[in-house]
Parts: C-alpha cells; structure tokens; sequence
C-alpha cells in the first residue's frame, strides 16, 4: 500500500505540463504553483515511471501482512437450476485442476441448492477434490440474499484461497455481494488466470476501458474472487473421479429474505451464438439498418449465424444474445468473418480463439487486423457487392 | 420517496493504447460523457419518482471536481439534487473501495428508499459496483431491471431481465436496483432546466464528512487488488494483409473461403 508523494520543490510549470500530458487520466491539477493528484488517478504510477526524475515518488506504507498459507484450495461455484448446472461451471472446475497442479491445493466445488446428489457425482467425475454440498428446501431457487449467507458460511468453515464463479447475469450479480461481504477485491470477466507458487492468483483481463490488458492480483486478501465468462476455458475430460462428497450442516444459515420471487418466465428460445460453427459479424461500418442486406448472400452460402458489436444492439439493430465481446458472447467458431468491426478489446476479447478470423475494414490500422489471420483492407460498401457477384458465379 | 441515483463519468472515447516501446498509455484527448448506461438509470429513477407522492431523485457520483459536469447532465435530465463525493485519498480505488466510498455517501445523505445504478459502465464494464453497494448498506439488490411494474408503500415490484427468462420480483424498501435498458428512453436534458443549474448547486462531499473518515478504507488503500502491470494485447504473427481495388479484394476473399472449403 501507498501513495504518489510530489516533491513540490521541483515542479516547475514545465515539469507541470510535461506530467499532465503523461497520465492518461487527467488527474494532475496544476494551480498556484502547486502540483496535485485528484480522484480520477488510477495509481498506474506512469507519472513515477515515467515523469521527470525524483518529482513524483511512489511511497510504501507497512501494512500488516496476512499469512497465506492459512487459505488453502480453490474453490468453483457451481451455477445450476433445477438440478442442472451451467456448463461454464465445469470449465472452471477445469482451470482449478491446472492451477492446483501448480500449487498443489485441493479443488473444491461449491453446491447450493436443492436436490443435488446427481450434480455432486458430476462435479466429482469433472476432478473435484471435494464437493461441498449446501442442500436445503430454501436453497431451491437461486436468492443472492441466502446463497451470500451460504458463501460466508462456507468460507468461515473451509477458508479457500480462491473462489472462482461463473461469469453469467446470474454470477456478475452474485459474485460482487460475496465480495463485499467477505471484504475482498473481485475481478470481473478475466479472459486468463494463472498462480503463483504463494497462491496469488494473477487475473488478466482488459483495463481502463482501452486496448489494454491488466495483471491485477489481490495481495492481501482471502479468499481471492474472479469470475469468468462462459466459453473463455474449455471443459475438462471425465475422469474417474475420487473425489469426496461433504454435506455440510445448514441449520443455521440465515433464510429470510427481502426479495419474493413472484413468477418466472421463459423467453423465448433464440439461436445462442456461443456454438455456432460459422459467424458472420458485423460493426459500425453499416450505417443503415437496411444495409445488413449486403451480408445476405454470404451469410447464406456459409449457412453462418449473424452476430454483431455493442453498438448495434445499443442502437436496437439486435437483440443483445447476438452481441459478442465481453459484454455479450464469447465466441470459438471453426470461422468467422467481421465486416466492418474495428476492434474494441471487449470485442476482441470475445472472440480471438476462433480458428479462423478474416476481417475486412477500411482501416489497415485496426486493433482487429492484428489478430486476424486475413486482414482485408477495403470499404465494405464496395467490397460486399464486388463479393454477392463473385457469389452469384459459383453454383 | 427518496431516490439515489449513482452515475459516473466515462471516457468518450474506448481508443486508449499502449506504447509498445515506452509503456505510456495514450489516450485519445480526454474527453468524457457519462456512461450510457446511467441514461437508463436515469429514466427509471424519474419514472419511479413520477409514480410516487413527493418523490425526490437524487444523482450521486465519485470522481474527480470535473465530474460535476456528469451531475449537472444529470439535473439537466431531470435530478432533483446531485451530490459529488471526491477527495484525492479516492485515489486508485478498485471496485470495493468505490462501492465503499458510495454507500458511505448514500449513508451521508439520509434516509432514502430506492438505490438506482446503471447495468455496468462502459470504462470498467464490470457491473460489480452496484450488488457491492447493495451489500455494503445491507440491502437488498434486483439486477438487470428492464421495467418497473408496480410501486407500493414499502416494496417495488419489478421485472429482472436474465439471458433465457425474465423474473418479476418483489423487493422490500430500502433496496438497491442496476437497470437495464429493456423500453426505456431516456428524455432529452432540458434547456429550461440548464438554466436553473444556479438553483440547483452541485454539494460536494470529501473523506472528512463521512461517517467512515479512516483514509486506509479508500482508494488504493482500500482495494484489495492491485494492478501488478498493463501489457498490449497479444498480436498474431502470421497474419496476411490483403490490398487492391474492391473487386481484387473480394477475388481475395472468395479464394479464401474456397481453400478452406466454405464455398
């Protein structure tokens, strides 16, 4: 811990000027021949790295450290309904398998819910050490209030070093009350992981809203909290697992509640894109809806599944489950051409394992050129029609 | 009824790089908006506020004295007061510590009913702060709202839109909703309004006025991770440029798609 101290002496209106053009927050306030450091820093500590030498300074402050060795196994919610669970939960039971090879703690499946007996032999059969059953009648549907009350209780009893959870609507909502209930930092939609040997865990995800990516770790809290998006790892073989299933006590976890689910209503079944083989994807480039018919004759010909950006479903073009990126679908398709699509990270991020990615942009600078295996400079105004004839030829 | 609404200002732009060769990160200018998300939040709050008697919406924010300009869009709209809470020792807060520093401002600010947030913004994109809030002042929380079906005297009713099925949930008051956008549009700022900003001062609140004034629960102090270090994202090698005119292009693409026998 610490802060960013300026030496005041040596700041001049130069070294001032030269220091607000380094952070890329905007957070140095220059008045009165005082330098000062707002809000808006985002402590990425360039103005140490990189200012004028010896004007700003990074000062450690002693903070009591916690012993780590206390906080042992990795833990993975198990996400389910009706005694199903959501297939991301077993890929993470996946990624907890090859952390723990590196660390040599034990996996751990977290279950709550009602019913569950079948779920626990699974979790068992993905590579679960143990499995922690949560079984009650009250545990049926999912109630962040009471599922909280579970987690707490499951992490003052078994103090797991990492709690892994799904990164669904259903997890990004849980997910963050756990964390402010255990006073512990949360990392959001990490697209990698990793551990090191003391059992931080290192989360890589986009940061600071650009075409960055961050290594953030949590030095010193337990348990440390993540949640992943669905797709971003792949689901582990079956083993014969030799796991142990532990039902714990529930009688005295806390089940009132404020929230009275009144009713449930299925939507209706769309096409999800997460398992198409072949997408075509579209961006900002279409400047009308009406143009999307230029994409009709390829999209046909590779029998491929429309997806699109943020933006386009901002504007109501599509519904959202068509989206990809980090905010939408993450996506592995054997193919998938972009048109139009410049690349913002959380795009990218949703979709760079697909085998083969041919993007056409105006703009041979794009952030997606650089992870396309064909980048096809050109208008798609003017490419697509050249493109529909070449189509209409072949038979 | 007393309605907080927390908003947050976000880069205009999402063009923020990496200098591979420096490590400098570059933005493009440094001009904000306010995330758009908040618009919605925004909408539902006064929607809420014109169904109730003497409703009152109040927009919160964290962030530096610039992010007045967030607040004062935010009176524009329609707020009724808006609230800064900024101070230097905020500095490098993660999600905790700013979800922290917000239900220490909502605390500040009295009795309310009726926390309202945004889905998630578009700088972090995490949707995390909201449920922390919620947590932080011990109550309940509805994620993704897309449409507010009933107000009563002590409970809202609201429907919670998920991927595959919607839920109509009945949430007791004080609680904390994130909106979504489902049907909502959110009206115009006013010019009219504009003008009353003189009514309407932006109150700004720092670390000494809350009731939790310890520096070492806020900004970098306070979060529990860290960013260890910031690379560029990983490029591919092999990938092949292609140029020409339209049609020489589209051959291009064409022939692609043949060797690889999807076509």
């Amino acid at each position: 811990m610490g802060y960013i101290h300026i030496n005041q002496g040596k700041v001049t209106g130069e070294i001032a000027a030269e220091l607000t053009r380094i952070c890329p927050f905007d957070a140095f306030e220059y008045t009165k021949g005082i330098l000062s450091i707002n809000a808006a820093c985002k402590m990425c500590r360039l103005c140490v790295k990189k200012g004028p030498f010896g004007v700003c300074e990074f000062r450690e402050e002693p903070v009591q450290k916690i012993d780590k060795t206390k906080y042992r196994g990795i833990a993975v919610y198990i996400e389910n309904n009706k005694g199903v669970a959501h297939p991301v939960a077993w890929e993470l039971v996946g990624k907890a398998r090859e952390l723990s090879k590196k660390t040599g703690e034990p996996v751990y499946a977290l279950l709550i819910g009602d019913k569950l007996q079948t779920l626990a032999e699974a979790a068992i059969a993905y590579g679960a050490d143990k499995v922690f059953v949560y079984e009650d009648e009250a545990f049926g549907n999912f109630n962040v209030e009471i599922h909280t009350n579970v987690v707490e209780a499951f992490n003052k009893r078994h103090h797991p070093n990492i709690i892994l959870f799904g990164g669904t609507a259903q997890g990004r909502s849980f997910a963050p009350r756990v964390a402010a209930r255990l006073k512990t930092g949360l990392t959001a939609d990490c697209t990698a992981l990793d551990i090191r040997p003391d059992g931080d865990l290192l989360q890589i995800r986009p940061a600071f809203g650009g075409n960055i990516m961050a290594k953030i770790h949590t030095p010193n809290h337990r348990p440390q909290l993540a949640t992943i998006r669905y797709k971003i790892f792949s689901a582990p073989e079956l083993t014969e697992g030799a796991g142990q299933i532990i039902r714990e006590d529930t009688a005295n976890i806390e089940t009132t509640t404020n929230l009275n689910l009144v009713a449930v209503r299925d939507k209706p079944k769309t096409l999800d894109i997460s398992d198409s083989e072949v997408i075509v994807a579209v961006g900002r480039a279409f400047k009308k809806q009406k143009d999307l018919e230029l994409i009709r004759p390829l999209v046909e010909r590779l029998h491929a599944e429309v997806a699109c950006t943020r933006p386009l479903v901002e504007n109501g073009w599509f519904d959202p489950r068509r989206q990809i990126g980090l905010s939408g679908r993450t996506v592995k398709p054997k193919l998938i051409i972009t048109l139009g699509i410049s690349g913002a990270i959380q795009f990218v991020e949703g979709m760079k394992d697909s085998d083969l990615i041919i993007s056409v942009n105006q703009d041979p600078a794009c952030k997606l050129f650089q992870i396309s295996h064909y980048a096809i400079v050109g208008d798609i105004y003017e490419v697509l029609p050249e493109l529909n004839r070449l189509l209409d030829q072949i038979l | 009824m007393k309605i907080i609404t927390c908003i947050k200002q976000v880069p205009a732009s999402t063009s923020v790089d990496i200098d591979p060769e420096t490590g400098v990160l570059i933005r493009d200018g440094n001009n904000v908006k306010l995330n758009p998300y908040d618009l919605y939040a925004l909408e539902a709050s006064f929607q809420i506020r014109d169904l109730s008697v003497s409703g009152k919406v109040e927009a919160v924010s964290m962030g530096p004295s610039s992010a007045t300009r967030a607040l004062e869009e935010a009176i524009a709209m329609g707020a009724d007061e808006a609230t800064l809470v900024s101070d230097r020792h905020f500095a490098g807060a993660d999600v905790l510590a700013t979800a922290y520093t917000l239900s220490q401002l909502i605390l500040h600010l009295g009795k309310y009913d009726i926390v309202v947030c945004g889905k998630q913004t578009t700088d972090g994109d995490t949707a995390q702060v909201g449920p922390e809030i919620a947590e932080f002042l011990a109550i309940p929380h509805v994620p993704y709202v897309s449409e507010i079906i009933a107000i009563g005297t002590d409970s809202l009713k609201v429907m919670s839109s998920f991927d595959d099925h919607d839920e109509i949930v009945e949430v007791a008051f004080p609680c904390l909703i994130t909106i979504d956008k489902g049907h909502l549009v959110p009206r115009l700022p006013s010019y009219k309004r504009k003008l009353a900003y003189g009514n309407h001062p932006i109150k700004i609140v720092t670390l000494r006025d809350l009731a939790d004034s310890e520096v070492s629960h806020y900004g970098l102090n306070g979060s529990p991770t860290q960013v260890e270090a910031i690379f560029p994202p990983e490029k591919r090698t092999d990938s092949i440029l292609i140029r020409g005119k339209a049609k020489e292009v589209a051959e291009a693409l064409k022939k692609i798609l043949q060797t690889n026998k999807y076509i």
